[in-house]
C-alpha cells in the first residue's frame, strides 16, 4: 500500500520532469524556428525592368511597416493595407521614384511610424543612443568597483593570541 | 554603505516600475497623425450614389464638417452609427469614405438604419485611403472650412471624446470663422 504511494508519486515526478522537459524542448525549436526564417513571402508577383528598381523595391518592403498590424514589415503581413502599400512601392518604383522619395510619401500620410527602422532623428536620438549609454554606465560602475575592491587590505596573518583563541574554540572550550 | 547599497538598487527598481506604470498606461494604438494641420490631401472617386458622379476632395471643402471612413463589413463602424446619427441631426455635415467595400453591402448597411452622410465618395481599392493616412475603419477626422485636418481620430467616436473633443473644437472653428 505504502509502495504503491511512493510509486505514484514518483510517475508523478517522471511525468512533470518529461513534461517540462518538453516544453523546454518546445520552445528551443520555437527559437531556432524564428531565428531561421520569417513568415512566408506573400508578395505579389513583381516584375521591374531593371535590378535596381527590383533591389530597391525588395529592400523598402522590409523597412516598412505594416501600420495595422504594427510589428510586421509589409513584406511579411497579410493585411489588405500592406497589400496596398506594397502596391504603391511597387509602383512608385516602377515609375522611377528613389527609395527616400517612398519613404517620404509613406511617412507624410502615415507618420514616422511607419518607418519599421526608425530614422535617426531629433525624437529618436534616445532610442538609437541609449544601449551604448547603458554600455558605458555599466562600465564606468564596473570599473569602479574593481578600484575599490583593489583598495582593499589583504587581512593580516594571525597574532599568536588570535591563534590560541581559534585553536580552543575548535576544541570546543 | 550598507544604506547605499539598498537604497541605489530600490531607486533603480522604483524608476523602472515607474516606467513600466506609465508603459503600460498608453495605448499603443494611439498613433499621432501627421496629417492634422495640413490641407485634406487630393483624391478622385466615384461618388457612392451615382458612378457618373465624380466626387474629389473640394466636394468635402466649404463648411466645418467631420470626415468619417467606413465600410459595411466592419462591425465596428455600425456601432458608432448612432453617434453618426446623433451628430448629423445636430446639424453637424459628415462626409465619408466608403472603404473597401461593395456598393450592394454599403447600401444595405445604409438603409437598415439612416444615412448619416452627407457626400460619400466610393473607394472600394483603398486609393484615396492611402492619400488621407487611413490605417482601419473606422476614422474620423474634422475638416474646417478652408480644408485644413484639424482633428483626426482613429477607432470609433464615443460620446465622451464627442463631448469633450469633437463638439468644442467645432465650436472653435466657428468662432474662428465667424
Amino acid at each position: 500500500m505504502n509502495g504503491d504511494v511512493i510509486q505514484t508519486r514518483l510517475q508523478d515526478r517522471l511525468y512533470a520532469t518529461a513534461a517540462r522537459l518538453l516544453a523546454l524542448a518546445g520552445l528551443v525549436l520555437a527559437l531556432a524556428a524564428g531565428g531561421v526564417g520569417t513568415a512566408a513571402p506573400l508578395v505579389n508577383p513583381v516584375d521591374f525592368d531593371t535590378a535596381e528598381q527590383e533591389a530597391q523595391y525588395q529592400k523598402l518592403v522590409r523597412e516598412l511597416r505594416c501600420t495595422v498590424c504594427q510589428s510586421e514589415t509589409i513584406y511579411e503581413s497579410n493585411a489588405a493595407l500592406a497589400g496596398d502599400m506594397r502596391r504603391r512601392v511597387y509602383e512608385m518604383t516602377a515609375a522611377g521614384a528613389s527609395e527616400q522619395e517612398i519613404i517620404d510619401f509613406l511617412v507624410q500620410r502615415y507618420g514616422d511610424y511607419v518607418r519599421y527602422r526608425p530614422a535617426f532623428q531629433a525624437n529618436t536620438v534616445l532610442l538609437w543612443t541609449s544601449p551604448f549609454l547603458i554600455l558605458v554606465v555599466g562600465g564606468l560602475i564596473w570599473m569602479q568597483v574593481v578600484r575599490q575592491r583593489r583598495r582593499l587590505v589583504p587581512r593580516e596573518a594571525l597574532t599568536a593570541q588570535e591563534r590560541d583563541a581559534l585553536e580552543r574554540f575548535r576544541r570546543g572550550e | 554603505m550598507m544604506l547605499r547599497r539598498i537604497m541605489l538598487p530600490l531607486v533603480a527598481i522604483l524608476a523602472l516600475l515607474g516606467l513600466f506604470y506609465v508603459g503600460l498606461g498608453m495605448d499603443s494604438r494611439a498613433l499621432p497623425s501627421p496629417l492634422v494641420g495640413k490641407p485634406a490631401p487630393a483624391f478622385q472617386l466615384e461618388s457612392f450614389f451615382d458612378p457618373d458622379v465624380t466626387i474629389t476632395e473640394a466636394d468635402f471643402i466649404g463648411e466645418t464638417a467631420l470626415v468619417n471612413v467606413w465600410a459595411s463589413w466592419c462591425s465596428t463602424c455600425l456601432a458608432e452609427k448612432p453617434y453618426l446619427m446623433e451628430l448629423a441631426r445636430q446639424g453637424i455635415t459628415i462626409h465619408s469614405f466608403n472603404y473597401r467595400d461593395t456598393r450592394e453591402n454599403a447600401r444595405r448597411y445604409l438603409s437598415a438604419d439612416m444615412n448619416p452622410y452627407d457626400k460619400i465618395a466610393f473607394d472600394p481599392d483603398g486609393e484615396a485611403g492611402m492619400e488621407w493616412g487611413v490605417y482601419a475603419t473606422p476614422e474620423t477626422y474634422l475638416l474646417d472650412p478652408q480644408g485644413t485636418i484639424r482633428y483626426k481620430r482613429i477607432g470609433p467616436l464615443n460620446p465622451k471624446l464627442i463631448r469633450e473633443e469633437i463638439l468644442p473644437l467645432i465650436a472653435k472653428i466657428e468662432a474662428e470663422n465667424r
